[in-house]
């Protein structure tokens, strides 16, 4: 749509975008996990993004990097849409990916974050209250990753058949 | 034989006589401390089902942790495993009050992806809107009335659910179902509207006119109404945007932002209509917000139905609509198409999109993933009232335990849409 | 005759009274509950059939309605408001996802209520229509007069196995 918002962002942000594309309209920026809230905290206050409307993740389970958070921002005074993601690795050791928490900035992004973190496994910094949001705290594993059967259920309670 | 311990019922009393010969004064306060109390996830006055675990001292909540995920259906799961066409009866159950706009949005988030949006026949597009509209009356009727149902307004529920009724019946017509319709298509909408459908629509205007005006005229008038939804759960303009909250809610502090008019989409821009706004950002204003744009959906279709115009509904491409069934059963190609497009799904070129459309509780966003294959890679849906109900601990907090029930019942949470 | 005869008249007696005056706890989850809506309004009204009442306290209702999808998590919640429901008490399953799980076969949702709870009655249907709603309660009702409910079977063998000598009513 907008390849100014694009344009502004390159100038301000250069080098720690990796790259930027345009696709059915979707402005889209591909930023240094490391480095997500300066670059949001920039979008923000001076591209003038100041609306986060989605936080998600994405599993490309096989491929490198494995994962990516994916922002979607708004401007609420001109109405311009940007996406921003941050690709994120698993570590060697086997814990958790983790990067940081935008909570400071957007204060919806606290639920946001607690999904990812309860469906996806993504670990974020400094956040207020990394909980389980949809699932129970007693649940193993996260369940949107790819590698989660769909089928796995893990019951709280069944019935006693001889009842 | 010992002596049991003496078991003592009632009020004890102290062993310090002291604090009974203290005179009292007037500004004495009652001493309160903490306590918990555990609110649902199955209580009669909150429609849906979430948890709040409040800490409450004497009447006023001092914290609330609210806990959603009791209806986590795993839509994106379930869409992952399923044709794209196959995720339109998933998305009928997210927010089920309004299913129609629910389908109508990720038909096109689908299309966008296509990159076939543009062309749509304009039929559909009307249909959709006429549809969209129509289930929008629905939730916000809807709204109003368990809203109203559970600050004692029994007379308003009902109402609102007679008419309702009215609408599903319409719908059911339309769609074979009276609330899971599964009516929009990737490309078009499964049938052409039936005949007359434009004047029974319209013969229901003037009664929901009634209802709407009978429904105001009574919660302006009604004391108890107004004294607990006036001033109550007040948000300001800033911490709404920075909730990210949308719709309705959003408009009641003020801030016009409307998908339908900031982004137009369909064939939106045709028509006449406003934005009612809020001034004060509580439960009342959101409460009227949505019985006024009841009001302005009703004009849309009025206008919709004056513009609409004969042709198809369906795309004309093989590659994304069925054959007729005709062509099925009396020729090769046909049938080999059918079976492409059912068993295989409809081929999406790999990529990313994401579209919005302006849902019931506001801003309903479809995130879609493709890997090229017939199935979806990633469906995400942003989830309006997630955003919103995410704001609840903060405008419950310091407000007396009564503000719970009408701040949460405005704020309209869909287990289907909030949990997914 | 004798004895037998009266008590069993009386048990009819009993089960009749029982069948017009269900006190319901619903238990309301999803999308279904919209139909169960429309059930109470003014065009299906159950209350016809002597089940309008809703009582939200389980301890008070006799007749346990679930209504829209159960998922593990609330496998507890619904096992706890059965049993805090006094007995004799009825349950039925509300469309298919409270019968089986529906078309929601993943690691959240339960394949069903009886998998923690008996059920008496399962309506199908995604929502089911307020008729069919009506239809299954007239089925409970047959199940009640007959002493068919799960509770009342059970009822039946513990008398019958010399439990339970002092309810005459089986
Ligand atoms: S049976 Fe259908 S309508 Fe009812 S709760 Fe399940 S999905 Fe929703």
């Amino acid at each position: 749509m907008s390849l100014a918002v694009l344009q502004r962002a390159k100038e301000l942000l250069g080098d720690t975008i990796k790259s930027t594309h345009s696709y059915r309209g979707d402005d889209t920026l591909v930023v240094d996990a490391a480095a997500i809230v300066e670059v949001m905290r920039l979008l923000k206050d001076e591209v003038g993004m100041d609306f986060l409307v989605d936080l998600t993740c994405v599993d490309y389970l096989g491929r490198e990097p494995r994962f990516e958070v994916v922002y979607h921002l708004r401007s609420m005074k001109t109405g311009e849409r940007l996406r921003v993601k941050a690709p994120l690795d698993e570590p060697e050791d086997g814990s958790n990916p983790a990067l940081d928490s935008v909570v400071p900035l957007w204060a919806g992004a606290n639920w946001f974050e607690r999904e990812v973190w309860d469906l996806y496994g993504i670990r974020f910094h400094n956040h207020p209250d990394l909980r389980r949001i949809l699932m129970y705290e007693e649940f193993v594993g996260h369940p949107l990753r790819k590698d989660y059967p769909k089928e796995r259920r893990q019951p709280l309670v069944r019935r006693d058949p001889n009842e | 034989m010992a002596e049991a311990k003496k078991l003592v019922l009632g009020v004890q009393e102290p062993e310090d006589q002291s604090e009974y010969d203290r005179e009292f004064s007037d500004d004495d306060e009652l001493p309160t401390e903490p306590m918990t109390l555990n609110m649902g996830p199955s209580h009669p006055a909150m429609h849906g089902t979430v948890r709040i675990i409040l800490t409450v001292e004497g009447e006023t909540v001092k914290s609330g942790d609210v806990q959603v995920g009791y209806l986590h259906r795993c839509f994106e799961k379930e869409a992952e495993h399923a044709t794209w066409t196959q995720v339109f009866p998933y998305t009928d159950r997210l927010n089920y009050v309004s299913p129609m706009l629910n389908n109508v949005g990720y038909a096109l988030a689908v299309e966008k992806l296509l990159g076939v949006v543009e062309r749509i026949p304009e039929r559909a597009q009307y249909i959709r809107v006429i549809v969209g509209e129509l289930s929008r009356i629905t939730d916000h009727l809807t709204a109003t009335a368990a809203g109203a149902m559970e600050l004692g307004a029994m007379t308003i529920f009902f109402w609102c659910i007679k008419g309702r009724e009215w609408i599903y019946e319409l719908l059911e017509e339309l769609s074979g179902a009276r609330l899971t319709h599964s009516y929009v298509r990737v490309g078009g909408v499964a049938y052409d509207l039936t005949p007359n459908f434009a004047d029974k629509v319209q013969a229901l205007f003037p009664k929901l006119e009634k209802i709407l005006k009978d429904v105001g005229d009574t919660t302006l008038e009604l004391s108890f109404f107004r004294d607990r939804m006036d001033g109550t759960g007040v948000i300001s303009r800033e911490r709404a945007i920075q909730y990210g909250w949308t719709g309705p809610a959003l408009r009641s502090t003020g801030i016009p932002y409307d998908v339908r008019k900031d982004h137009p989409y369909l064939v939106y821009d045709r028509f006449d209509f406003e934005v009612p706004v809020g001034s004060k950002g509580d439960n009342f204003d959101r409460f009227i917000v949505r019985i006024e744009e009841i009001r302005q959906s009703m004009k849309i279709l009025a206008q919709a139905f004056a513009q609409i115009a004969p042709g198809k509904v369906v795309l004309d491409d093989p590659r994304i609509i069925l054959p007729p069934k005709q062509e099925v059963y009396n020729s090769i190609e046909g049938m080999i198409g059918h079976f492409k497009l059912i068993v295989d799904g409809i081929k999406v070129p790999p990529g990313e999109v994401y579209s919005y459309t302006e849902g019931g509780n506001g801003e309903l966003g479809f995130y879609i993933v493709s890997d090229g294959t017939g199935r979806p890679y990633k469906c995400r849906v942003r989830p309006p009232c997630f955003c919103i109900v995410s704001a609840l601990p903060e405008l419950i907090k310091d407000r007396p335990l009564a503000d719970i029930v009408p701040t949460f019942d405005m704020m309209n949470m869909i287990g289907g849409e909030c949990d997914r | 005759m004798g004895l037998e005869f009266y008590t069993s008249k009386l048990a009819d007696a009993v089960n009749w009274a029982r069948k017009y005056s269900l006190f319901q706890y619903p238990f309301v989850t999803a999308c279904c509950g919209m139909e169960f809506m429309a059930l109470w309004g003014p065009k299906y009204d159950v209350a016809r059939f002597g089940a309008e009442f809703p009582r939200f306290s389980p301890r008070q209702a006799d007749l346990l309605i679930i209504v829209g999808t159960i998922t593990e998590r609330q496998g507890p919640i619904l096992r706890r408001i059965y049993e805090q429901m006094c007995e004799p008490k009825w349950t039925i399953a509300f469309g298919v996802c409270a019968s089986t799980g529906g078309f929601y076969q993943n690691y959240s949702t339960m394949p069903g209520a009886d998998q923690c709870i008996p059920i008496d009655v399962y309506i199908p249907g995604c929502p089911p229509r307020p008729e069919q709603v009506l239809d299954g309660l007239i089925m409970l009702q047959d199940k009640i007069q007959n002493g068919q409910g799960f509770v009342q079977r059970r009822e039946k063998r513990e008398h019958d196995a010399g439990k339970n000598k002092l309810k005459v009513l089986p």
